[in-house]
């Protein structure tokens, strides 16, 4: 890994543990994001930064909001309030595949292959700027035919890389779950995105493949781009994040680095109920307060 | 019975002018519904655009017959745009109900009778086509084995299977390309085309209007062939035969319009001289002759839905690719 990546992890390390505190380096920046389904509040998030060249795990009971965090910030679910910046850009209102082209690409918890199309189409679509996309210049492959097999050319490279290269012909929905999550997961590193933000990745996945696909992971990193990720699997997230958020009831309520956020007091309370025998414990009591005023 | 005589009778029409109509209507549909999934239940209205375009433009403003055919083309365009910009965004449904709503809407306009000096009433548009005629290169009748064309039929079948070769080539064309590509990626999962940073709207906007204007073009044939713009003729039927001839063929194929509207054409008009010598010669006592031609649609009905049954995938369809759909 190179060095300046390094150093993007390592200064998480003097970060302090609290809910929506500030990055050295943030590459995502969201402020008050509230979303509303009739009276629940399913996402109530008053700040949370992400750090740059990092992988961010976003953990949290069921229900906690985190896959309508992961909609609104990519703009497939519009909030009630709330912005949020990503690279310095105002991305609150932008529609999702002007999200995906700024350079912020997601994966969908339910597998979204594009079942009557190859492997390889299924690559080649993740591709940015291609000239044969637009109406006109389609019907005329010389415009585009080179640009085509560039595109196949670093397509084939990464299906290499996730162990899917001998499919290239086999049609999207002949493959396994696991390999379907691995294919959308190689597409949207053909976008060549700044962030990817990743929907349970490791659901459906066989135990045999879950290595390989943190090693994919590990590598989508050390090439310098940014991960989050909403995961249930604890394993895969002590194993690879340098960092973790952790949502409940919609806001967001610890974060730091994976063992530490596992042993806090509020994280285990979220996941178990919390303890009616004793007294509320501060961060519990500071919970309490802060829904309240919501 | 006179076999001889059902079989060209079934083998004139479905090369004749119904199947090209019916084949470009069907064309248009591929590229909306078969390739894009987008439901789009008013193929009529572009048709009939199509047709009052060119009808009014001779008929009523005297231009020429070519200017005639931009204007149709333009119509097409401005209805494709006025049905997809507001129900696109939507789901899929909303496309359905809005196309169809409109092309009864379009029907009842053209037929309406305080419009009538504009579009004729329900008699609609005739004998305005002469110019077209002017151009025609047959001087007599054309019969080639057991088919026979008047000189002037001749000519617009001709020119209609050139245009039905035009579109399908051109279908073929767009469909290898990237933009056939993310046409094929939107009808399989439309948020998973946006999350690859592309415009779903604006690729079903182009798809809505490709089609339409590809469909337009049966809407001149039957405008010209006919020397007639009948409203009626118009009718949400058109649609739904235009349906069955691109399913019966095999949807997102390119030859799937053109094989299903032949065999669509030739089976129906095959049922009805069969029924029709059958009755009158007395094979068949239980039916009168005035009844064939509803009995000759349950056939139709009947046979479409065993096709649905047992090959759903259509005669050009690959039931491989349908069957992965459901998973």
């Amino acid at each position: 890994m190179p060095d300046d990546l390094k150093y993007l992890i390592e200064a998480l390390r003097d970060v302090p543990q609290e809910p929506g505190v500030a990055k050295p380096d943030p590459i995502l920046i969201a402020d008050d994001v509230m979303r509303h389904f009739g009276g629940l509040t399913a996402v109530d998030v008053s700040h949370v930064e992400i750090q740059r060249g990092t992988i961010t795990a976003l953990i949290g009971p069921n229900g906690a909001g985190k896959t309508t965090f992961f909609n609104l910030l990519t703009g497939f679910d519009r909030p009630n309030t709330g912005s949020w910046t990503f690279e310095g850009r105002q991305l609150a209102g932008v529609r999702p595949h002007k999200v995906a082209k700024i350079g912020m690409v997601r994966t969908f918890q339910l597998t979204k292959a594009l079942s009557r199309l190859t492997v390889m189409e299924n690559m080649r679509l993740g591709a940015q700027h291609q000239r044969g996309e637009k109406l006109f210049a389609s019907i005329l492959p010389f415009l585009w035919r080179s640009q085509e097999d560039e595109i196949t050319e670093r397509a084939l490279l990464l299906l290499e890389s996730f162990n899917l290269a001998e499919k290239q012909d086999d049609l999207a929905g002949s493959l396994s779950g696991g390999q379907r999550k691995l294919l959308e997961m190689a597409r949207a590193l053909m976008v060549e995105p700044d962030m990817i933000m990743l929907d349970e990745p490791m659901a459906g996945v066989n135990p045999a493949l879950t290595q390989s696909l943190l090693d994919h992971v590990r590598q989508v990193r050390d090439r310098g781009t940014t991960v989050l990720f909403v995961e249930h699997d604890m394993d895969m997230v002590r194993d690879i994040s340098d960092w973790v958020i952790v949502m409940s009831q919609g806001q967001v309520i610890a974060e730091g680095p994976p063992h530490d956020v596992m042993s806090n007091e509020a994280v285990i309370d979220a996941y178990l109920g919390t303890h009616h025998d004793k007294p509320l414990t501060d961060s519990g009591e500071a919970l309490t307060a802060h829904h309240e005023e919501a | 019975m006179d076999w001889g005589n059902v079989f060209s009778q079934a083998i004139t029409q479905g090369i004749g002018i119904q199947a090209v109509i019916f084949a470009l209507a069907a064309i248009g549909l591929n590229v909306q519904f078969g390739y894009t999934g987008l439901l789009n239940f008013g193929q009529s209205g572009f048709l009939a655009v199509a047709a009052y375009g060119l009808g009014v433009s001779i008929a009523m403003l005297g231009w020429s017959l070519w200017v005639g055919l931009l204007v149709g083309i333009a119509a097409a365009v401005v209805l494709a745009l006025l049905l997809g910009i507001p129900t696109l965004r939507l789901r899929a449904d909303y496309l359905a109900i809005v196309t169809i709503a409109a092309a009864e809407i379009l029907r009842l306009t053209f037929r309406s009778v305080s419009l009538d000096p504009i579009f004729g009433g329900s008699d609609g548009i005739n004998r305005f086509a002469d110019d077209f005629y002017k151009y025609n290169p047959y001087s007599s009748s054309v019969t080639i084995g057991p088919v026979s064309f008047s000189e002037n039929d001749m000519w617009i079948v001709t020119i209609g299977w050139i245009l039905v070769v035009i579109m399908s080539v051109l279908v073929f064309m767009l469909m290898r390309s990237p933009w056939g590509r993310v046409i094929k990626a939107i009808r399989e999962d439309e948020d998973a085309v946006r999350s690859l940073g592309k415009s779903v709207y604006a690729y079903k906007m182009q798809a809505l209007i490709i089609g339409g204007v590809m469909g337009c073009f049966g809407g001149f044939i039957a405008a010209i062939a006919f020397q007639s713009i009948q409203p009626d003729y118009y009718s949400t039927d058109l649609t739904f035969f235009a349906y069955a001839v691109l399913i019966l063929g095999g949807a997102a194929r390119v030859l799937g319009p053109i094989v299903g509207s032949v065999v669509f054409w030739f089976g129906l008009v095959l049922i009805d001289g069969t029924l029709s010598n059958a009755v009158s010669s007395g094979t068949i006592d239980f039916i009168r002759n005035d009844q064939v031609g509803q009995i000759r649609y349950w056939i139709l009905g009947i046979s479409l839905m065993l096709l649905m049954i047992y090959r759903p995938q259509g005669i050009l369809g690959d039931k491989k690719e349908l069957s992965l759909d459901a998973r």
